[in-house]
């Protein structure tokens, strides 16, 4: 059998990048593994009886729920991603697909976003130069498509002084300096 | 430096003393002036020189409608040009320049032109540059474009930052005047959000202008506690310096706010502006009122402005704008001036009042029924001349003269959607009308409340009324004491009287004449009066001159004014610099990238990227020694095709496809069939659109019973996702299909040539000889226990697979390969090497896939299966898409080998002329090929099929070339395909 293959970070290095400007904290998460679900025409029951079963919450529209070891934040009608410990769940979708059988669809996403967890003491003034998102006003486990400097990304409220951004992983970079320029200037 | 016409007063800091510089000469002033103000109070009234005419001009204004007071501020890269005066908040070390001018402000040796004035009439353009026809572009637009624009740029690039954002609230009030702080006020109480945003640097309006009192206490004073109040909610922002430019859908309004105009340098990492999109559910316009002028001849003499600003620099910035000073006005609002003015120990020497009856000013040469008929003093006011009731004329020595012809509302926002201003006879100026942006209502002089305890209470009515519909309650409170005097005004619009001009446009040098000769040429609609005479189009948008305009049209046509209307109004409100409209997208950061997994080895490798999209792709990779491109892309070829290549091909769309009738689905987007393809095989796909042309192309792999893995190309990989889910969502819902791309999941490589499948052998843990893994196969796979996909597929025409691994491992992957390949002499290759053997191969890619070509086109007729029904079937079996002397994929070799090729040639029979009836099609495709060491290429042509041996000439006449060339296959390369089947 070959070598294992060495694993990079969206941002090209091997360990996670956290970087501190002033009170924001940018920290790029590279510890969690992602797959969608997507319940198949008719089979809505079964889904929700087998998520129940795992441990798996299956969030409202532009909600995100926490769970052990499977949480969820919601993506379109029908579906969500499903997120969970990397070092326990690399093959997520391996794992996902024997709970739910033929009745739901369910696909590896892990590699297909970067993911940063910013925090602050209030994120609203950073968020409002990033994204059309009413943050201070939307609720704690808020979660919702947008886009941030042209890059179409996930964005889910924690609280106001924490949220996670779900990007695509190619324009990782792009995000980051977005990020970090926009913090800078609020110092 | 001695600031000469400074009076007691003001809201500026006297403690401190700003030094600043106005061509070349220094200044001082204060905290609280602008550059206008600060100017003035040294005796300058002599600031710019108007566009056409080159005429001396000072402010008129003490606003942002000013359209004379236009400098440039700053030196260098930050030079602007330009920039109202009026505004320009004054900081330490200011420095501006007069423009529009050579040699000098006092004298400009193109005021030649106001010489020349009877030349240069509406519409001289188009009357004199007729003729000969071929001189416009040669020489008078050379000649206009020099003459033309007032500032100037340095060309250096912008060092400032500027910013983007957006916020949400309630209620959007633009305009702290009192009608706007009242509505502030009662919506911060109720608990609403609010945003309060004025463009002044300082809260109040026309409050901080005025002597009168609010509540017992001054307006400014009274303003100031509101603001206190306002500021310490935490549902209230408010946005100083922050112009709302205009009303766009839904609520949004576009404000800008500058965060550091008033500074000499932006703060470290701070923008200089920034763009604010402000989602409000409802809006209030507050914006106040402007003054309008009286045109009589020579009105546009330095140090004569509007009576409201002359008590504006009196009251706020205790200046005074000359010694001896006059008013002349056709209402109740330009006494105010006058008696302010006195108030203050300014000599006023008289006011003339157009009005013929009414009281009058105690203690002042109040001349009624008067009328002002010239001006003298070139570049300073020094006299006018009045003709009284009685006819007599005299001219009065003065070096200031307040103007007031009525004031007309703000109304731009309101009309920002169409919405067209109705006319009020009261206020003899256009209001709101019905129809405005949806949620925006109007208060205070902006809806016509004009005096300021209707404005008080129009606000606060206004706030109460907005919440109502949005289920907040708020409560009315006492409306504070101000004054409510009535309106006075009798229309007076300009002096009838000399031969001379009268000034309506100053910044456009628009005169009643202008407006005159418009009527006798019969330009009588509103807009095409202003194109005609440019009346309304300069930067200032005709704030103060455009009711002024149209209303002279409108005696000459013998229209009303309503019944001859306004223009349009458009955003931005105020002009907005291109950098505050960029935002953070400027230079390297103007869109995002997209990195490939290789990008980090391939950067260590010196390679050369070019931007696909927003992917940056290798294009080739130089190895030391090679000096040209082509060096490095014929390496890369045909070291490839001699043993094995290595690309990366992550770029290419995919997308995962599941769900019970995933196949079913495919075969109806698809023309050709995929339910019927094999677990664990892919197979070469062919999307058409609605009406028979070719999509996109790519192979789809079947990696379960229910499961699909799609292949897009790159230029498509966004669009036909979205096609898909149309097709999903709105073409069949009962369909069982779910989607979601894993373009950016997986890491794929392209592995080819012969020893391709010797080099995988080293990496992957399975058997993957020809028979267990043979030619169009797909499927799951590890590295060293690592989950993995791997597919036999091949656009190059050699043994080729692509090979994929979650995409952080794609950094290894790509060095496991180049390491291992270095028993076989691999190379990696990039987008120029992959192109040559595409072509190489015949493969139709982005230049083929136009648009505009069929399956038949492209010598894929045959994929189009007629036994089901697929997007695009029907409409391509089209007659005229199906005829036999239609386009058809050739290749093209030159008959000369060293002959080179040039793409986008056209096809011609051997003798034919190069014109369009001779067309035969075109060169699509054009590559070197160091396989056959000639340049070949891929077209389009006529009965192409119908013509494989034929010579023709592929005619260029752009880059001026001509080829004969030799039509052959499309399939240069392997055209059984035993090398892929290998």
């Amino acid at each position: 059998m070959a070598e294992p293959l060495h694993a990079l970070t969206a941002l090209g290095q091997t360990i996670p990048y956290t970087k501190e400007i002033g009170p924001y904290r940018i920290i790029e998460r590279f510890d969690v593994a992602l797959a969608s679900l997507a319940t198949r025409k008719g089979r809505d029951g079964e889904v929700r009886a087998a998520a129940a079963k795992a441990g798996l919450p299956l969030p409202d529209p532009a909600r995100a729920a926490s769970g052990n070891p499977y949480s969820a934040f919601w993506v379109a009608p029908d579906m969500w991603m499903v997120e969970a410990d990397f070092a326990t769940h690399e093959d997520i979708a391996a794992l996902l697909k024997p709970l739910f059988g033929e009745a739901a669809s369910i696909t590896e996403q892990t590699d297909a976003w970067v993911r940063f967890d910013i925090t602050a003491g209030n994120l609203a003034p950073l968020l409002e130069r990033l994204s059309n998102v009413d943050f201070p006003a939307v609720p704690d486990g808020y979660a919702s498509r947008t886009v941030i400097e042209h890059i179409g990304c996930y964005l889910i409220r924690r609280d106001i002084g924490s949220v996670v951004l779900y990007g695509p992983r190619s324009s990782a970079k792009s995000l980051f300096h977005a990020l970090e320029v926009t913090a800078r200037s609020l110092l | 430096m001695s600031q000469k016409n400074r009076i007691s007063g003001g809201q500026i800091d006297r403690s401190k003393v700003l030094t600043f510089t106005f061509d070349g000469k220094t200044y001082s002033g204060h905290p609280g002036d602008t550059l206008a103000s600060a100017l003035l109070a040294n005796g300058v009234r002599l600031m710019g020189r108007s566009f056409k005419y080159h005429r001396p001009r000072g402010p008129i204004s003490a606003g942002s409608e000013e359209p004379n007071a236009l400098v440039q501020l700053r030196s260098g890269a930050r030079q602007e040009p330009n920039t109202r005066a009026t505004v320009a908040e004054l900081f330490d070390g200011l420095d501006a320049t007069s423009q529009n001018r050579w040699p000098s402000l006092a004298f400009d040796a193109l005021a030649i032109n106001d010489r020349l004035n009877t030349f240069f009439t509406a519409g001289f353009y188009y009357k004199t540059f007729m003729w000969p026809a071929s001189f416009w572009e040669k020489v008078y637009e050379p000649i206009i474009r020099r003459a033309a624009g007032l500032g100037s740029l340095t060309r250096e690039e912008d060092p400032d930052e500027y910013d983007k954002g957006f916020l949400h609230c309630d209620l959007l009030v633009i305009g702290a005047g009192p009608a706007g702080l009242m509505a502030a006020l009662a919506a911060g109480r109720a608990g609403a959000r609010v945003i309060l945003a004025d463009e002044d640097f300082r809260f109040g309006g026309r409050l901080n202008a005025e002597t009168l009192s609010v509540g017992g206490r001054t307006g400014a004073e009274w303003a100031d506690s509101v603001i206190a109040e306002l500021a310490a909610l935490p549902n209230v922002r408010l946005m100083l310096r922050t112009t709302v430019i205009g009303a766009f859908d839904h609520g949004i309004y576009g404000a800008v706010e500058r965060v550091s105009d008033h500074l000499a340098v932006p703060l470290e990492g701070k923008p200089r502006q920034t763009l604010w999109r402000i989602y409000s559910k409802r809006a209030l316009l507050a914006g106040g009122a402007t003054e309008r002028p009286i045109a009589f001849e020579n009105n546009d003499r330095p140090g004569i402005m509007m009576a409201g600003a002359l008590r504006t620099y009196a009251n706020r910035f205790g200046v005074t704008v000359g010694e001896r000073v006059a008013v002349f006005t056709n209402n109740e609002d330009g006494l105010q001036t006058a008696r302010d003015l006195v108030e203050k120990g300014v000599d006023v020497v008289a006011v003339i009042d157009a009005r013929p009856d009414g009281p009058l000013l105690p203690g002042i040469r109040h001349l009624k029924g008067a009328e002002v008929v010239d001006a003298a003093g070139r570049l300073g006011l020094k006299s006018i001349t009045i003709r009284q009731a009685n006819g007599r004329t005299e001219t009065v020595e003065v070096s200031a003269l307040g103007v007031s012809g009525g004031w007309n509302p703000n109304v731009n926002i309101s009309s920002h959607h169409r919405s067209k201003p109705v006319w009020s006879e009261a206020l003899q100026a256009f209001v709101p009308g019905e129809g405005g942006p949806q949620g925006l209502s109007a208060a205070g002089a902006a809806a016509g409340q004009m005096s300021t305890h209707a404005a008080l209470e129009g606000g606060q009515k206004a706030a109460i009324a907005a919440l109502a519909e949005l289920g907040i309650s708020a409560k009315a409170d006492t409306v504070p004491e101000a004054e409510d005097r009535p309106l006075s005004i009798t229309p007076k619009w300009y002096v009838n009287a000399g031969k001379g001009r009268a000034w309506i446009d100053p910044q456009n040098d628009v005169t009643v004449k202008d407006i005159k000769l418009a009527h006798k040429e019969n330009f009588t609609s509103v807009e095409h009066m202003k194109r005609y005479t440019t009346l309304g189009m300069a930067t200032d948008q005709g704030k103060t001159g455009n009711v002024l305009g149209l209303a002279i049209m409108a005696g000459l046509t013998g229209q009303t004014i309503p019944e001859t209307g306004t223009t349009i109004y458009r955003p931005p409100y105020t002009p907005v610099a291109m950098g505050t409209l960029a935002g953070r997208s400027r230079g390297k950061e103007f869109k995002p990238f997209r990195l490939t997994p290789s990008h980090k080895w391939a950067e260590e490798q010196g390679a050369v990227f070019v931007e696909v999209g927003m992917w940056l792709r290798t294009q080739w990779l130089p190895k030391p020694g090679e000096k040209h491109w082509r060096e490095s892309v014929d390496r890369e070829v045909l070291a490839t095709r001699k043993s094995v290549g290595i690309c990366d091909v992550t770029t290419l769309g995919k997308i995962d496809i599941q769900g019970t009738d995933a196949g079913a689905f495919l075969d109806k987007v698809y023309c050709n069939t995929f339910s019927t393809l094999a677990v664990g095989r892919c197979r070469y796909g062919l999307m058409l659109r609605e009406d028979g042309m070719v999509f996109d192309d790519g192979t789809t792999a079947r990696m379960g019973e229910n499961e699909y893995v799609m292949t897009t190309t790159t230029a498509n990989a966004v669009t036909v996702f979205r096609h898909l889910e149309y097709c999903r969502q709105v073409l069949w819902p009962d369909m069982d299909v779910q989607l979601i791309s894993t373009t950016e999941a997986w890491a794929q490589f392209s592995v080819a040539g012969p020893n391709a499948r010797k080099l995988l052998e080293k990496i992957v843990d399975q058997d993957i000889s020809d028979s267990a893994f043979p030619y169009m196969a797909a499927g799951n796979i590890t590295i060293g226990g690592l989950r993995a996909r791997l597919f036999r597929i091949s656009f190059s025409g050699e043994l080729a697979y692509e090979i994929a691994v979650p995409t952080r491992y794609g950094d290894a992957l790509i060095r496991r390969l180049v390491e291992e390949g270095k028993a076989f002499d691999a190379v990696v290759y990039g987008t120029e090497a992959l192109g040559v053997m595409r072509v190489e191969k015949g493969h139709v890619a982005g230049n083929e896939l136009n648009g505009q070509s069929t399956a038949l086109n492209m010598g894929l007729g045959k994929m189009v299966s007629k036994m089901k029904d697929s997007i695009g079937m029907v409409l391509s079996q089209r007659e005229g898409m199906n005829q036999p002397d239609g386009y058809r994929l050739v290749g093209v070799k030159p008959v000369d080998p060293a002959a080179t090729l040039t793409a986008g040639s056209h096809f011609l029979e051997k003798d034919a002329k190069p014109v369009i009836e001779n067309d035969g099609g075109w060169l699509t495709s054009k590559v070197y090929s160091p396989h056959l060491g000639c340049d070949i290429a891929l077209g389009y042509l006529k009965a192409g099929d119908q013509k494989i041996g034929r010579r023709m000439r592929a005619v260029n006449l752009l880059a001026k070339t001509e080829t004969e060339v030799e039509i052959v296959s499309p399939h240069f390369f392997d055209p059984e395909g035993e090398r892929l089947r290998g």
